[in-house]
C-alpha cells in the first residue's frame, strides 16, 4: 500500500532567500496525473507578485488542479514548482504561506465565527488576546464585524463567504487561492462581491490567484488570466489580449461569444487557410459590405442581435451581429451587407 | 418518502403499524411486573401478589454480583479496544482510495454478518489449535472482534460527513497533521464515537452466544441467566436480573440515540 | 482597506522549512508517504481480524476435514470429507432441513409484520412520531437477547399470560384444538414449534423493519404523485410503485432473520420442542461430545447457505439498501 509517497523537499534551493525579483509562483513542465487521467499536463505558468491572476477554464480542464498544487494538497507527478523562488517540492500545505479560501468555505462547523478567523494564529501560537484581536480587525475588514460570536452554520451563504476570506487574509499570506469563491452566491451579491475582491486586493497588495469557470468574472476582475482546457494552458495574458487575440478556436469560443470562421472560408477573405475569429460587436452594417441573408433576429436589452448566413465559394457560414443602437432592424430573410476593419477579424491557430 | 403535503395514513396501515410496535415492546414490559411477583415457582400470571423482597435477595447474592462484575470488565475493555481498532480503520478507509478497502469493510462486518455460533465456535477452535486456556482474555478477545464494527459504522459515517476540505483548510492553515487532528477532526468526531462505544458496550454486556465458546467456566451476567433459563433455582433473582438487565442496556442506547440525533443515526448491526 | 498587524508580508518568507524534530517531524514524513499512514493506521486493525478473526475461520474450517476417533474420543488431524459425509446421515440431515425450513418461515412472517411498520414510519411518521418510532424500533433491536427470550418463556408457559388470557376469554378450547394439531402443536406452547417461531420473529423483527425503512425513505413522494397522477389507484400504486421500489429493502432485511435463524442455538433451546436446529447441533457436539470436527462441519453450513444467500441478493441489488 506504499503509493504514490511524496519526495523530500530539495535541500539545495531550501535555503534561498525570497527574492523580489522572482515570480511569486512559478510552474515548469508540471503535470499531475491520477493513473490514466492527465488533470494537469506539463503546464509552464509564471504568476508575478502582486497580480491577481485567473485560472479560466471548463470544469475538468485542470484549473483546480493547478490551484491545489500551489496549496500543497497535490504534488506533482512532474515538473517543477517554486514559490517565490524556493522550490515547493515535498513542502506539506501546513509550511507554505499561501492560504485558501475554498469552493464551499470549508468553515470549522464546531468552531464560533471568530474562532475560525483565529485558528491559523492559534495555530501559529499566538496569544489569545492578540488573535482576537487580529481577527475582529480582519473581520471589521471583510465587513462582518459583531458576529464574532455566531456558528457558522447560521450564517448566509454571503456571509460565509466573507468569513471564509477573513479566515485566510488573517494569516497575512503571501499568496491567496480562491477556489471559485463565488460561484454558490446569487448573481446580485456576486457582482458586488468581484468589485470588493479587487478593491481588496489592490489594497492589500497580495497575489490573488482565482479560479473561475464564469469568463465575464474572469475578465472583469484579473490581471491576467490564463486559459484552460484539458489539463493544458491555451493562452495567458491580460483580458483584453484573450478577448481580442485569442489565440485559438477554443480560446475564442470560451472567452465571450465569436464566430469562429472555418479556414476555407477564412481563406477567400484573406488568402490564409487559418480559423479566424470576428466578434459580432465588430461587425457592422454597411452598404459597401459582403452580403448576408438574416436568419434571425433577438433582443437583448442593451442591444439586438442578428443571425445571419454569409455566403462565399467556400460555402455559407453563420454568424451573429450585434446591432449598434440606432440601427434598423431588419427582417428575416432579409439581405444585409456586412462590413468589418481587416484588423478586427483575428487569424487564429489551429486547435492542438 | 417525504411529502409535500401532510397525509392520512390508511386506518388499517396505522392500526397494523401500531400493533407492530406494540408487539415490539409489551413483552419486556411484561418483565418489570414479573419482578414485583410473590409467586416463586412458577411463572403465574396475575401474580398473586406483589412484593419488593426480590430485590433485597438478588442483593445479597454474590454470584449475580460477580456475574455483573466480570460483564461490566468485559464490556469496558472490549469497547475501548474496539474504539481504538474501528476508528484507526474508519479514518483509514475513509482517507484514501486505498487498495482492498472493500475487503477492508468486509472484513470488519463479518464477525457480525455470520451467525454468532461460528464467531463461537471458530474462537473455541483456534484455542483449542493454539493451546490457549479460557480467560478474562479470551472473553474480551471475542467481543472486541465483533464490536469493532459498531464503532467502524458510527465512525465511517461521520468521517464522510466531514467534508475532505475541512481537514484540508486545517492544514493550509498551518496546522500539522496531529493538529489537525487534535482541533478538526476529533471534535468532529467525538459524538459518533461516543455513540459508537456505548452501542458496543450495549452489545458487549449482553452478548451471551460467542461468548459462552469463549468463557469456559466464568460467567458472565447473560451466562448467569441463560444457566437460570435452562436450570432455573430461584425464578423471581432471574426477574430481577432480567429488569436490571434491561434498564442497564436502555441507557446506552438513548445516550447514543441523543448523540446522534439530527446528524446521523447510531448505526450497528445495520449498516 | 488595509490589513492590520505589523509584519510586512514581502520580507515574511512563503515557505517554512521542514521541523527538525518532535511532532511536527513525524508529520512531514506520514506527509511525504501517505501510503505509510494508511497502511500504519491499518496494521493493528487488519492484523486483529485477520490473526483473531479469520485464524479462527481457519482453524474452524480446518477441523471441519478432520474426524473424530469414536473409540478414543480424540479428534484425528487427517484430512478427510468422512464428517462432512455423516451431516447426511438422515438425522443429521433432518436438523439442517427443519433449521432451513424454519429460517425461511421466520423471514417471511418478519416481512409481513414489519412492512407496515416500515411503510408508516417512512411515508406518515413526522416530528415527534417519528421520532417515537424511530426509537420504537432502535430499543428493541439493542435491548437484551436473553430478556426477550426470557420474556417468551414467560408469556408462552403453561400457567403464563397467554394461557390466562385465552381463559379469561373463555378460548380455551381454541388453545387446545390447535396445540393438538401435528407440527405446530405440543404440550403447551412454550414446547411447540409454534412458540420458537413466535420467538424467532420477536428477536429478529427490528432487523427486518430498518433495512425496508431505509429502502421506503428513499423513494420521493414525487414518485407516488407521478404514479397517482397517471391514473394509478392507490393499491395500484403499491403494486408497482411502492412494493418494487421496498424489494431491496426486504431482501436485506431477510439476510439477517435469514442469517439469524440458522445460527441461533438458545431460542430453540429455551423455547420449544426437543428436536435440534443448526447451532443447537453445533453447540452439543463441540460441547459435551467434544466433536469438534462433526460441530465446524455443521458451522460450515449455514455459511455456505448464507454465501449462496447473499450472491442471489447481491444480483437482486439488496445491498443498495443495507
Amino acid at each position: 500500500m506504499l503509493t504514490d509517497a511524496h519526495p523530500a523537499p530539495d535541500p539545495s534551493d531550501a535555503a534561498g532567500t525570497p527574492d523580489k525579483a522572482c515570480p511569486a509562483v512559478s510552474f515548469r513542465g508540471v503535470s499531475l496525473h491520477f493513473g490514466h487521467i492527465r488533470a494537469v499536463d506539463a503546464v509552464d505558468l509564471d504568476i508575478a507578485e502582486g497580480e491577481f491572476f485567473a485560472l479560466l477554464g471548463p470544469s475538468g480542464s485542470g484549473k483546480t488542479s493547478c490551484l491545489r498544487l500551489i496549496a500543497g494538497f497535490e504534488q506533482p507527478t512532474a515538473g517543477h514548482i517554486t514559490i517565490f523562488g524556493k522550490s515547493a517540492v515535498g513542502v506539506p500545505p501546513y509550511r507554505r504561506h499561501v492560504n485558501t479560501v475554498f469552493q464551499d468555505y470549508a468553515l470549522f462547523p464546531h468552531m464560533s465565527v471568530i474562532d475560525n478567523v483565529a485558528y491559523g494564529l492559534k495555530i501559529a501560537g499566538q496569544d489569545r488576546a492578540s488573535r482576537r484581536r487580529a481577527a475582529e480587525e480582519m473581520l471589521a475588514l471583510v465587513q462582518l464585524p459583531d458576529i464574532g460570536a455566531r456558528s457558522p452554520t447560521a450564517l448566509s451563504g454571503g456571509q460565509r463567504q466573507r468569513v471564509a476570506l477573513a479566515r485566510a487574509l488573517v494569516n497575512k499570506p503571501r499568496v491567496l487561492l480562491l477556489d471559485e469563491p463565488l460561484g454558490a452566491l446569487d448573481l446580485k451579491l456576486r457582482e458586488q462581491m468581484q468589485e470588493e475582491l479587487k478593491t481588496l486586493q489592490r489594497s492589500i497588495g497580495i497575489t490573488f490567484v482565482f479560479v473561475t469557470h464564469d469568463q465575464g468574472e474572469a475578465l472583469s476582475m484579473a490581471d491576467r488570466v490564463a486559459i484552460f482546457h484539458d489539463g493544458r494552458i491555451r493562452q495567458v495574458g491580460p483580458p483584453e489580449e484573450i478577448y481580442r487575440r485569442p489565440r485559438s478556436p477554443f480560446v475564442a469560443d470560451f472567452v465571450g461569444s465569436s464566430n469562429v470562421l472555418p479556414p476555407e472560408f477564412v481563406r477567400q477573405l484573406t488568402g490564409r487557410t487559418r480559423p479566424a475569429s470576428l466578434r459580432p460587436e465588430v461587425i457592422r452594417l454597411a452598404p459597401e459590405g459582403q452580403a448576408a441573408t438574416v436568419l434571425d433576429h433577438s433582443f437583448l436589452g442593451a442591444a439586438t442581435r442578428l443571425a445571419v448566413a454569409m455566403a462565399s465559394a467556400a460555402g455559407s457560414a453563420r454568424m451573429h451581429v450585434l446591432l449598434r443602437p440606432g440601427d434598423a432592424v431588419p427582417e428575416v430573410g432579409d439581405t444585409v451587407r456586412l462590413a468589418w476593419e481587416p484588423d478586427d477579424l483575428h487569424v487564429m491557430e489551429f486547435e492542438e | 418518502m417525504r411529502s409535500s403535503r401532510i397525509e392520512k395514513a390508511p386506518l388499517g396501515l396505522k392500526l397494523a403499524a401500531v400493533a407492530g410496535l406494540a408487539f415490539m415492546h409489551l413483552p419486556i414490559l411484561l418483565i418489570f411486573a414479573y419482578a414485583f411477583t410473590t409467586e416463586e415457582r412458577s411463572y403465574q400470571w396475575p401474580p398473586p401478589g406483589l412484593t419488593l423482597r426480590w430485590f433485597e435477595v438478588t442483593w445479597n447474592r454474590p454470584d449475580v454480583w460477580a456475574a455483573l462484575e466480570l460483564s461490566l470488565v468485559t464490556a469496558a475493555t472490549a469497547t475501548a479496544i474496539a474504539i481504538v481498532l474501528g476508528t484507526l480503520t474508519a479514518a483509514a478507509v475513509s482517507r484514501t482510495r486505498f487498495f482492498g478497502r472493500e475487503t477492508i469493510s468486509l472484513l470488519v462486518i463479518l464477525p457480525i454478518a455470520l451467525p454468532g455460533v461460528i464467531t463461537g465456535i471458530a474462537l473455541r477452535a483456534a484455542f483449542s489449535v493454539g493451546d490457549i486456556p479460557f480467560s478474562l482474555w479470551t472473553i474480551i478477545v471475542g467481543h472486541a472482534t465483533f464490536c469493532v464494527v459498531v464503532v467502524y459504522n458510527n465512525a465511517v459515517a461521520r468521517f464522510r460527513r466531514l467534508s475532505g476540505s475541512l481537514v484540508e483548510a486545517s492544514m493550509d492553515l498551518g496546522a500539522n497533521q496531529f493538529q489537525t487532528f487534535r482541533y478538526i477532526v476529533l471534535p468532529n468526531i467525538a459524538t459518533a464515537l461516543l455513540a459508537g462505544g456505548m452501542l458496543a458496550f450495549a452489545l458487549s454486556f449482553d452478548e451471551v452466544i460467542v461468548t459462552i465458546f469463549t468463557a469456559g467456566q466464568q460467567q458472565t451476567l447473560p451466562i448467569w441467566m441463560l444457566e437460570e433459563l435452562v436450570r432455573p433455582r430461584q425464578r423471581p433473582v432471574t426477574n430481577v436480573v432480567a429488569m436490571v438487565v434491561v434498564l442497564v442496556t436502555l441507557l446506552p442506547i438513548l445516550g447514543a440515540y441523543y448523540l446522534t440525533r439530527g446528524t446521523d443515526q447510531p448505526r450497528g448491526r445495520l449498516k | 482597506m488595509t490589513a492590520g498587524g505589523s509584519a510586512d508580508p514581502a520580507v515574511r518568507p512563503a515557505l517554512d522549512p521542514p521541523a527538525r524534530f518532535g511532532l511536527g517531524r513525524v508529520s512531514d514524513l506520514l506527509w511525504r508517504h501517505p501510503g505509510a499512514t494508511v497502511t500504519a493506521m491499518l496494521a493493528l486493525p487488519a492484523l486483529w481480524l485477520c490473526v483473531i478473526y479469520l485464524g479462527s475461520l481457519a482453524a474452524l474450517l480446518a477441523h471441519s476435514f478432520f474426524s473424530i476417533d469414536h473409540f478414543s474420543g480424540m479428534v484425528r488431524y487427517d484430512l478427510t470429507l468422512d464428517t462432512y459425509a455423516e451431516l447426511f446421515t438422515p438425522a443429521n440431515f433432518d436438523i439442517i432441513l427443519r433449521t432451513v425450513a424454519m429460517a425461511a418461515a421466520v423471514t417471511l412472517a418478519s416481512a409481513v409484520i414489519a412492512f407496515p411498520i416500515a411503510y408508516f414510519a417512512a411515508r406518515y411518521a413526522r416530528g415527534r412520531w417519528k421520532a417515537l418510532f424511530y426509537l420504537g424500533i432502535m430499543l428493541p433491536l439493542w435491548s437484551s437477547y436473553l430478556v426477550k427470550v426470557y420474556a417468551w418463556k414467560l408469556i408462552l408457559a403453561r400457567e403464563g399470560i397467554l394461557t390466562w388470557l385465552f381463559e379469561t376469554l373463555h378460548l380455551s378450547w381454541l388453545l387446545d384444538a390447535y396445540l393438538a394439531l401435528p407440527v405446530v402443536g405440543g404440550t403447551s406452547l412454550s414446547t411447540s414449534y409454534t412458540g420458537t417461531f413466535l420467538v424467532f420473529i420477536y428477536a429478529w423483527l427490528p432487523f427486518m423493519v430498518l433495512p425496508i425503512q431505509a429502502a421506503l425513505e428513499r423513494v420521493p413522494a414525487s414518485m407516488l404523485d407521478a404514479s397517482s397522477d397517471l391514473g394509478a389507484r392507490p393499491s395500484q400504486t403499491f403494486r408497482h410503485v411502492v412494493l418494487p421500489l421496498a424489494a431491496p429493502g426486504i431482501v436485506a432485511g431477510s439476510i439477517f432473520t435469514f442469517s439469524l435463524t440458522l445460527g441461533d442455538y438458545i431460542i430453540p433451546q429455551i423455547v420449544g420442542s426437543s428436536r435440534l436446529f443448526i447451532g443447537q447441533a453445533v453447540y452439543t457436539h463441540q460441547g459435551t461430545a467434544g466433536n469438534i470436527p462433526l460441530a465446524a462441519a455443521f458451522a460450515v453450513v449455514p455459511i455456505v447457505i448464507m454465501a449462496v444467500y447473499l450472491w442471489i441478493a447481491k444480483r437482486a441489488g439488496a445491498f443498495d439498501a443495507l
